[in-house]
């Protein structure tokens, strides 16, 4: 006999009374594809499960102001299915396809693998490059803050307790701008990755760079959103002298872990290759956008 | 602490359960409902042998709730045949070999069946990607690709 509860409240306020009434400790559920093996696992044990699947504005996929606003309980099936969203975001779309099998993607949310924290998880190299931001909201109001900035190591978020993130926020897309993200794994399917590489760029008329996000996932505590990496293809024409230097300054920035899947010098390398080889996709993109 | 109470429909017919909280929703189909061709491999949503359709979606039930099916439509493998007539996939899978101990088979059928009712005509390739997520320890798959793509050619030509 266990004494966990459940609720699936159907509005914010409520869930948030739940989260900040509960005595003992709460969790926001969402597709439960983390959560519900970490309680199997006695990884966590808590008292309260708040279920937001039922909050109506976390489901929806709507256009702001030219942009996109993506529930947080918004599934990886129902953003692949979303035609405008997958024509603008393909880079985004790519992390979220690779999100475990279609089962696991008919359940898992985008906010929850954000802040399950993996560092290798698939959907915030892509939204970090992409500048996403998220909405929280929490006993102390609604804040919205860049998707890097939730994650502060493995499982560990910046969220205060009691708090929800709401939703993602995705600027209008500007002219020439293309973005893409790719994962080193073993094999195709159902593989966790040893390096995965988001990169968003911007050109001008004449096709040089005068913007660009680079960020890589599983290469150190959380995903990397790596500046220097970006200042090497900004002001150029995102030529081979401008990938060779992406490259090294990609590689120059991981700090990754050994593992059975792949030992410092191997992340270490396949971070420059990878970053090379998105960057090519988003600048094909960018020139046909 | 009481259990909850929770009313669902699978395949078809409603049910009445009492269930815990942590029950997941492939405990509560075998448990309570002795609904036992949902089949249960690794509980971690690695193995898809679990595989049901809530509310048409595929999903693995050792990774949903039992409590999370109050209100909800589930269909299972028990719900696949038409009476004593099998659907075109198990007849299919039956006489192209498309299983051995038949353990992942259950899964693989409603996974397959959920990608038909989305793409009558599905390639090779996007077969296999869509069962990616069914591991088959006996089969070697292909006899299972086979019989998905004899049966989705079948289906098409009724
Ligand atoms: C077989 C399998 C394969 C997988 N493969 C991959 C893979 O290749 N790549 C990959 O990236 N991931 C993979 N995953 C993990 C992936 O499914 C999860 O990270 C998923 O995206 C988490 O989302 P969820 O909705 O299921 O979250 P839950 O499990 O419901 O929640 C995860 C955590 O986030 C918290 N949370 C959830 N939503 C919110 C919110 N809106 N606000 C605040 N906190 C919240 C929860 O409290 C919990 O701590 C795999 C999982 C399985 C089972
Ligand atoms: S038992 Fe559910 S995926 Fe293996
Ligand atoms: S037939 Fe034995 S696992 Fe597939």
């Amino acid at each position: 006999m266990t004494g966990l509860r459940y609720e699936a409240p159907e509005n914010l306020n409520a869930a948030m009374a739940l989260l900040g009434g509960a005595e003992g400790s709460a969790r926001v559920m969402a597709g439960g594809t983390d959560l519900i093996i970490q309680i199997d696992n006695e990884m966590i044990e808590p008292d309260l499960l708040v279920d937001i699947k039922n909050i109506k504005e976390m489901r929806s996929i709507d256009q702001v102001d030219g942009g996109y606003r993506v529930g947080a309980a918004v599934t990886g099936m129902e953003l692949m299915e979303h035609e405008g969203f997958c024509a603008t975001w393909p880079g985004v779309i790519e992390g979220v396809s690779l999100i475990g099998s279609i089962q696991v993607k008919g359940r898992a949310t985008v906010g929850g693998n954000v802040c399950n924290s993996s560092p290798a998880a698939d959907s915030p190299p892509p939204l970090i490059a992409a500048g996403a931001t998220a909405t929280i909201v929490g006993p102390n109001g609604s804040r919205d803050i860049p998707v890097e900035d939730i994650a502060v190591g493995p499982g560990k978020t910046s969220l205060a307790k009691g708090e929800i993130v709401v939703a993602f926020n995705f600027a209008k897309r500007p002219a020439h701008s293309g973005e893409a993200y790719q994962r080193f794994t073993p094999r195709t399917e159902m593989d966790i990755a040893v390096v995965g590489v988001g990169v968003n760029l911007t050109l001008d008329g004449d096709g040089t760079c005068i913007a660009a996000r680079v960020c890589l996932g599983a290469v150190a505590a959380t995903a990397l959103l790596v500046d220097e990496a970006a200042a090497t293809l900004i002001g150029t024409k995102v030529d081979e002298a401008a990938l060779d230097n992406l490259a090294k300054a990609a590689s120059a920035a991981c700090r990754p872990i050994d593992d059975k899947r792949g030992t410092i010098e191997f992340r270490t390398d396949v971070a420059g290759v990878l970053a090379r080889r998105v960057a090519l996709v988003a600048l094909e993109r960018a020139r046909k956008n | 602490m009481a259990k909850t109470h929770i009313t669902t429909t699978v395949n078809g017919d409603e049910y009445e359960v009492l269930c815990e909280v942590d029950q997941t929703l492939l405990d509560v189909l075998r448990d309570e409902l002795h609904l036992t061709g949902t089949k249960e491999g690794c509980s971690s949503g690695d193995c898809g042998a679990c595989s049901v359709m809530v509310d048409g979606r595929l999903m693995c039930s050792c990774l949903v709730l039992g409590v999370e099916a109050d209100g909800k439509s589930i269909d299972t493998i028990e719900g696949m045949a038409d009476g004593d007539v099998l659907h075109p996939l198990q007849r299919n899978f039956l006489e192209l070999n498309g299983l051995q101990c038949g353990i992942c088979t259950p899964g693989i059928l409603i996974a397959a069946k959920n990608l038909l009712e989305r793409n009558p005509n599905p390639t090779e390739t996007e077969i296999r990607f869509w069962l990616a997520g069914n591991l088959c320890r006996c089969t070697g798959y292909d006899k299972i690709i086979r019989s998905v793509m004899a049966a989705a050619e079948e289906m098409r030509g009724n």
